[in-house]
């Protein structure tokens, strides 16, 4: 093969009570797509920061182009040809697109063109197939356009190396799709990829070549012509998974939440529902399919009171919870698993403590009227993070320096812990490892037979079919056909998902 | 450039120990220069200022009077400035509580010490709780900025009291000077012996040990310090943020408008114009650097006590008393500017940095 472009070699990484990587070796070659696989916690993030200048590492080095670099901090990673799009976007929310784009580009002039710029954006967009409007600020968009956004932002900086942490975890099939070909045609030009994800049919289909971390250490780096799935699992786990969860079959109970023709308006001020219907019994689980930002956030903060209800009632349990206020919603054994993980499920500064406190820190349990119960509220969490597995080095931490699919565990064990009569997850399974994902899923299940009503808002099809007995597809802020699961047509689904097949016109369509 | 700054995840502990005292050192270096220029002896004048607040028992116990209402202050910041209000009207709080708690031995001269006082500080508490309430409103239904709304009316607070004064409640066998009736023995606050500290500092104290309970063992304090830290997260959490900010503020203004009830009744013994030195700005740089720790404002105010008592001191070298002011502000400066080593760390790349290959 031609000479490496990259060579990471003895890279140590320690945290306090923790080796995030452990003699790590990394080579990337010109043009390759390289993908990193792992379990939750394994070090691929710590390794990738460490590659882009955002940590230093303990020990090791860092070869490009046969020359030694020591990177003090992204901007030297950039000046390399270096881009990372993190885990958790590293946006500026009150910003606009176009200013988070030209933000730090190394072309800067003082004075930008700014219309010049809108034009290089969309030129970019239609290249690419990212399409964002230039002049939004970027607290108005949805995670799938805010991600788009960092994409272009990478490619504006002209990096060399695109690294990629879970990038596909928040697309849809269609988009992912999309997204390797423009990589593919990225590579073809000579510039390298590295993604990180836990799709292993991802990398079956796009991956040059693979490194397998686990707990620090590589397991494992194969060529293209050498994958195996069993084999990567095997790397990766360290043992054989276990099946995939079944889904029981239950005996549906009363209605518990009636949405009645409600619309809702989105953070730009349109309307982001349009007179939706939907009802979900108890132990029922209604999956909604479909894009990002055709009103899953919508419909989810409508239900728990955290958006004004313009139009249309919600029921639950046959009470009119229409604009009540969310602790009120709350008190009525409403759980949400929010899509936005460290902004609004978890205080990133807090403690995991402090965070696994947050839904029910005025249960007597916890605490009296005016002091906190500070012995039971740790025994809790530390219950609750032995019991749903949350790896961390100890319970004082701070939730931001927990991996990606580690906050996701410890935001669904607070919410699934309370028991609740009515649970809305968004994209449960996102950044889980396999493992974690059977875990997940089969937590849900386990809720469902407690008769728990679950409305699963997600994008991956197959978890969709796997939980849910009825499917829906939001589009557009509307109910666009409904299907019980086992007879569920994917493509019809997909069709829907994008806009298209739409059988039953505009009409307002209860399921 | 071989060094580079790397940021670290969590302050660090050592760094947010170590800031203040290089901060102090800083800036006791830089205005030292400063005094060099002007031709003084800075070790002269250092020396003089330590030994005039530490080295006697009047300059203690001064040391102490001033630290009173610095720690007032600086608590009741603390309590907006956790949930990141900006509440910059400490002093206008402190202007308004001493003019309510006036009112009552104006009014109602006869009153027996042991009803007197205790209402004199429930006035105070509610004049200074108005005064801070009145942003906290805006702030919380119109997302009023409370900075400017807090700032302005420092001035409104202190124009009362000059008005009252000048004018309603003025001494009428004070000679024409603008100063309200001596206040009766019993609106007048116990004290120690001979000394001026008095009885605020045991309220002072027994507020830090409120504090203290309150930001990290109790319902509220954990409310507010996850407001504080992510609104979004408390909104989805179920929590009142309107009614939180209104509390909050409230609580912030009380205690400083206690400061201004212990002005006038522990110390001064009447109202007047002037009454606070600047108490209320002070206790913003107290606050801060205390890092809102309700302790580490207890030493900080000490600290800022013995410069002001300091300064005075000086004043018989023939060095003016602002010198502790140009300290005070030099420290608040240094501190800021130091306060980056708590969230980044200088490692030293050697000289291949990849700087080098830029440009
Ligand atoms: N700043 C930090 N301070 C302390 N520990 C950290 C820090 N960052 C990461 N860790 C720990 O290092 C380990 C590796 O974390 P990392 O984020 O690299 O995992 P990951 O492979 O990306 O996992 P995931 O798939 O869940 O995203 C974890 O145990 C994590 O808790
Ligand atoms: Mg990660």
């Amino acid at each position: 093969m031609a000479t490496p472009f990259i060579q990471m070699q003895g890279i140590v990484k320690r945290f306090p009570g923790v080796i995030a990587n452990d003699q790590v070796d990394l080579t990337i070659y010109p043009g390759e797509i390289h993908a990193l696989l792992g379990e939750n916690g394994s070090g691929k993030s710590t390794l990738m920061s460490v590659l882009d200048g955002l940590y230093q590492p303990n020990a090791g080095r860092i070869i490009i182009d046969g020359e030694e670099h020591k990177f003090g901090s992204p901007r030297d990673a950039i000046a390399c040809g270096i881009g990372m799009i993190h885990q958790h976007f590293k946006l500026v929310e009150p910003f606009t697109v176009a200013e988070n784009i030209t933000m730090g580009a190394k072309n800067g002039d003082f004075w930008l063109s700014t219309e010049k710029i809108k034009q290089e954006i969309i030129g970019f967009g239609a290249k690419y197939g990212l399409h964002v409007n230039p002049n939004a600020y970027v607290w108005q968009l949805s995670v799938g356009e805010k991600q788009r956004v960092e994409i272009l932002r990478i490619l504006y900086q002209g990096s060399r190396l695109l690294i990629m942490d879970e990038p596909t975890a928040v697309l849809t099939p269609p988009e992912t799709a999309e997204l390797f070909s423009n990589l593919r045609r990225m590579t073809e030009q000579g510039c390298a990829v590295i993604f990180i994800t836990h799709k292993l049919n991802e990398v079956m289909e796009l991956a040059d070549r693979v490194t397998v971390l686990r707990a620090g250490r590589v397991t494992g780096s194969m060529e293209r012509s050498q994958l195996n799935p069993n084999q990567l699992v095997q790397l990766m786990v360290g043992r054989d998974l276990a099946g995939r969860s079944k889904p029981i079959q239950t005996e549906l109970g009363p209605v518990v939440l009636n949405v009645d023709q409600i619309e809702v308006l989105n953070d730009m001020g349109r309307l982001g529902l349009r007179a939706l219907s939907l009802s979900l019994r108890e132990g029922e689980i209604l999956g909604l399919a479909g894009v990002t930002g055709n009103g899953q956030r919508e419909l989810a903060e409508a239900i728990c009171g955290l958006r004004h209800i313009e139009k249309g009632s919600i029921h639950l349990h046959g009470e009119d919870i229409t604009n009540l206020n969310p602790s009120a919603i709350l008190d009525q054994g409403v759980s949400y698993v929010p899509e936005d993980r460290l902004g609004m499920g978890l205080v990133p500064d807090l403690t995991i403590i402090e965070n696994l406190l947050l839904k029910n820190y005025q249960q007597p349990k916890y605490s009296g009227r005016w002091l906190l119960h500070a012995k039971a509220i740790e025994e809790n969490a530390a219950a609750l993070v032995e019991k749903y597995n949350v790896k961390t080095p100890s319970l004082h931490q701070p939730v931001k320096i927990l991996s990606g699919g580690n906050l996701q565990r410890l935001l669904l064990a607070r919410e699934i812990a309370t028991i609740p009569r009515l649970m809305i997850v968004v994209y449960p399974a996102r950044g889980l490892d396999i493992g974690a994902t059977n875990d997940i899923h089969q937590l849900l299940l386990d809720l469902k037979a407690n008769h728990t009503a679950i409305l699963l808002i997600s994008e991956d099809l197959d978890e969709l079919v796997a939980l849910s007995d009825r499917i829906g597809v939001l589009f557009d802020g509307r109910l666009a056909g409904e299907f019980p699961a086992n007879e569920v047509d994917l493509d019809e689904l997909g069709l829907l998902m994008a806009g298209s097949g739409q059988t039953n016109g505009g009409e307002p369509n209860a399921i | 450039m071989p060094f580079s700054w790397e940021k670290r995840l969590t302050p660090s502990k050592f760094m947010l120990l170590a800031v203040p005292c290089i901060a102090l050192l800083l800036s006791l270096l830089f205005c030292g220069v400063f005094l060099l220029i002007t031709g003084r002896d800075p070790v002269e004048i250092y020396v003089a200022m330590i030994s005039g607040a530490l080295g006697s028992t009047y300059g203690l116990s001064e040391t102490i009077v001033k630290a009173i209402p610095l720690m007032l202050c600086g608590l009741g910041i603390s309590v907006a400035f956790r949930m990141q209000l900006w509440n910059i009207g400490a002093e206008g709080q402190l202007y308004v509580g001493a003019l309510a708690a006036t009112w009552l031995p104006l009014t109602f001269p006869a009153l027996p010490a042991w009803v007197m006082l205790p209402l004199m500080v429930c006035l105070g508490m509610a004049g200074g709780a108005l005064w801070a309430f009145v942003p906290g409103i805006l702030r919380a239904r119109w997302q009023v900025n409370e900075i400017i709304t807090t700032l302005m009316l420092n001035y409104i607070g202190i124009l009362w009291v000059s008005y009252l004064v000048y004018g309603p409640w003025r001494d009428p066998k004070g000679l024409n000077f603008p100063l309200t009736a001596q206040f009766p023995d019993a609106a007048i606050l116990p004290f120690w012996g001979t000394s001026r500290i008095h009885i605020g500092l045991l309220l002072a104290l027994a507020i830090v040990a409120f504090l203290y309970v309150l930001f990290n063992n109790s319902r509220w304090g954990y409310e507010l310090k996850v407001i504080g830290s992510s609104p979004k997260a408390a909104r989805y959490a179920g929590m009142n943020i309107t009614r939180n900010i209104c509390l909050a503020m409230l609580l912030s203004g009380a205690i400083c408008g206690l400061a201004g009830m212990t002005e006038v009744s522990g110390i001064i013994g009447r109202l007047q114009p002037g009454l606070s030195p600047g108490y209320g700005y002070t206790g913003i740089i107290i606050a801060w650097l205390g890092q809102l720790n309700p302790l580490a404002i207890v030493i900080m105010s000490f600290l800022f006590g013995a410069l002001q008592v300091g300064g005075y001191m000086v004043q018989t070298l023939g060095v003016p008393a602002a010198v502790a002011s140009m300290i005070q502000g030099s420290i608040l400066f240094f501190v800021i500017g130091a306060e980056i080593l708590t969230r980044y760390r200088i490692s030293y790349t050697g000289c291949k940095g990849g700087r080098s290959d830029r440009e």
